[in-house]
């Protein structure tokens, strides 16, 4: 890895991806700097989920290619590519009763020959991910007898415990109540600011422009604006990628949007 | 030790063994002339000439070897496959090796070709294996979801079913169709050292292409888009276990016939005692499913009335009612 470049971030260049015979993404170009928190927004089936899965390579690119730091990721094997970027699918469901502490560890799989043990020092980075997570006290218990916020909390430990100077997650806050929403969102910039480059599918607005120092939004598989939050919120951008109108007001420090009004576009009017 | 696994697994293996041990030796005090244990010890270590020996080392020893070998692969397949498909009620007989491997039998019972060789039904059934597993290969090679590839091994196990009902539907006289039936309830009678060395080779050859899946089965408890974000290599993976599980499920069905219930209740009795992590269970469910299948074959050879009790009957009895006291006791942690 010669040509690496430092610092150079998690960038899409020209990504397409087609499933089914569907164009589902086209054209994707944006990057993810180290300690940047970057929001990818977007209407339902508008490519979030499936431009963060063409990040990962776990679909096939029909164009364009993936970087993390000047080096092309399909150049990579999977240990190397999974060091480099760890991921939060969409509601990870465990399949077998394993042990919370045992299921964090896993997130070291990248680290570990095929016969190696967790050791002291990968024990230490599970436990250092646990606690950052809230979720040092549910070590001894069950991973599927716990809530839905303690699952999503231990997930990301899971996620943090690779230790990838990357983080895509893809809706780590769907489906929580709003504490430990912004309990995983905390969590996110924590480690942004400890250095990681995060990229987080979301469908709260007021997050978006709260905890994210950059936005993608995507329409119909297609970039239609990127960059600072304000701009990408604007009301033009929100009419035309969410058909909605929002609400903003600001307590003194927040920005917060509400949608308020869904309106039908005037092409599907007949 | 982390909370939550009950019984260390280099304990429990040790543990394992010794049962294994005693259960092998108990098994061969049984036989036309019953034998004690200290006789059995005698015969093991004695002169190579004296009458003892000849009885148990070479009458006796290989039944308990070959019962051994096959439960073992049988346990060790359904602890791999569980993990790989993620589901705890996968067996060896999901891919559809186990029915293929008899409809094999079967047709080499129909066209009278145990009277050309002892070699036709072992051989004629590692074909029927061999051949359902290509199909569940090509299917598993084309980048398939763990759910294509259990309906792919359901059709399959359904086609050779139907095949098999068909073959008997026209069997040629009553004591062919009576040879199928007793070949596919299982059974260790008679096997000699030829049985040992045409099934132990492949079943050895299916472990070692599953050696080291346990990392990877691990991860993938997670699910499989983030077992490959943790750099598991599913296609491998899958691959590896699919032709290793054919291979020493496909030769021990080939020479012990069809022995249900080991491959899918073992992997469920190891959980209870070391926790459910997928890479903790394959080597205890391996002498596990020994110890089971040896336990088996010396109820077969308890007297029971007229007639013999074939081995897969016994199993599937133990198996079935082991089999719903667990579900019943972890049904609060599997959901």
């Amino acid at each position: 890895m010669s040509d690496r470049i430092e610092n150079a971030g998690l960038a899409l260049h020209g990504v397409g991806v087609v499933l089914g015979g569907q164009q589902i993404i086209e054209d994707i170009s944006f990057d993810v700097k180290p300690g940047e928190v970057v929001g990818l927004i977007g209407a339902n089936g508008a490519g979030k989920s499936t431009a963060v899965r063409a990040a990962l390579n776990l679909v096939k690119l029909v164009s364009g290619h993936v970087a993390v730091d000047g080096v092309d990721t399909a150049s990579l094997n999977l240990k190397e590519r999974a060091k480099l970027m760890s991921y939060v699918p969409q509601g990870t469901p465990v399949h077998w009763p394993l042990v919370a502490e045992r299921l964090v560890a896993l997130g070291r799989t990248p680290h570990l020959g095929p016969w190696d043990k967790i050791s002291n020092a990968e024990q230490g980075i599970v436990k250092a991910a646990m606690v950052e997570t809230d979720t040092w006290h549910l070590r001894g218990r069950i991973a599927t007898t716990l809530s839905g916020g303690e699952t999503a909390r231990l997930m990301l430990a899971r996620t943090i415990a690779v230790g990838a100077p990357y983080m895509l997650a893809d809706e780590p806050t769907a489906a929580l109540d709003p504490y430990h929403r912004l309990q995983v969102m905390d969590i996110m910039r924590a480690q942004a600011k400890a250095g990681t480059g995060i990229l987080i599918v979301l469908h709260d607005l007021s997050f978006a422009q709260n905890y994210c120092d950059k936005l993608v939004l995507l329409h119909k598989g297609k970039i239609l604006d990127q960059g600072d939050t304000r701009q990408v919120l604007s009301d033009k951008n929100l009419m035309d990628a969410f058909q909605i109108r929002v609400s903003r007001w600001n307590d003194g420090n927040t920005d917060y949007l509400m949608p308020s009004t869904g309106v039908t576009p005037a092409s599907e009017v007949s | 030790m982390i909370k939550g696994m009950r019984l260390s697994q280099l304990y429990l293996v040790i543990a394992l063994l010794i049962v294994l041990i005693c259960v092998g030796l108990v098994s061969a005090t049984f036989g036309q002339a019953p034998l004690s244990i200290a006789q059995v010890l005698e015969g093991l270590s004695g002169p190579n000439d004296s009458g003892l020996s000849i009885i148990i080392r070479e009458l006796r020893l290989p039944r308990i070897i070959l019962g051994m070998f096959v439960g073992a692969a049988l346990g060790f397949s359904g602890a791999a496959l569980q993990g790989l498909l993620r589901n705890p009620l996968a067996e060896p007989g999901v891919i559809g090796v186990t029915a293929s491997a008899s409809l094999g039998a079967v047709v080499a019972i129909y066209f009278g070709l145990t009277a050309f060789s002892t070699y036709a039904v072992p051989v004629f059934s590692m074909l029927g294996a061999l051949l359902a597993t290509m199909v569940v290969l090509a299917v598993a090679a084309r980048d398939a979801s763990v759910l294509t590839l259990i309906l792919t091994g359901i059709g399959l196990s359904s086609l050779a079913t139907a095949l098999i009902s068909l073959v008997m539907n026209f069997a040629p006289n009553p004591m062919s169709l009576r040879d199928m039936v007793l070949w596919m309830l299982g059974s260790l009678e008679n096997r000699t050292t030829d049985d040992l060395s045409l099934a132990v080779p492949f079943i050895i050859l299916g472990w070692l292409l599953m050696i080291g899946v346990g990392q990877g089965l691990n991860a993938l408890a997670l699910g499989e888009d983030a077992a490959t974000t943790l750099g598991v290599n599913l296609k491998r993976l899958r691959w590896r276990i699919i032709a290793g599980t054919a291979l020493s499920v496909g030769a021990a069905v080939s020479v012990c016939g069809g022995i249900g219930f080991v491959g899918l209740v073992v992997p469920h009795i190891v959980r209870f005692f070391v926790g459910s992590e997928p890479r903790h269970i394959l080597l205890p469910s391996a002498i596990a499913g020994a110890i089971l299948l040896t336990l088996a074959d010396i109820i077969t050879r308890l007297s029971f009335g007229n007639g013999q009790l074939q081995l897969g009957v016994v199993t599937a009895f133990i198996g079935a009612p082991v089999f719903l006291v667990i579900v019943y006791k972890t049904r609060e942690a599997m959901r």
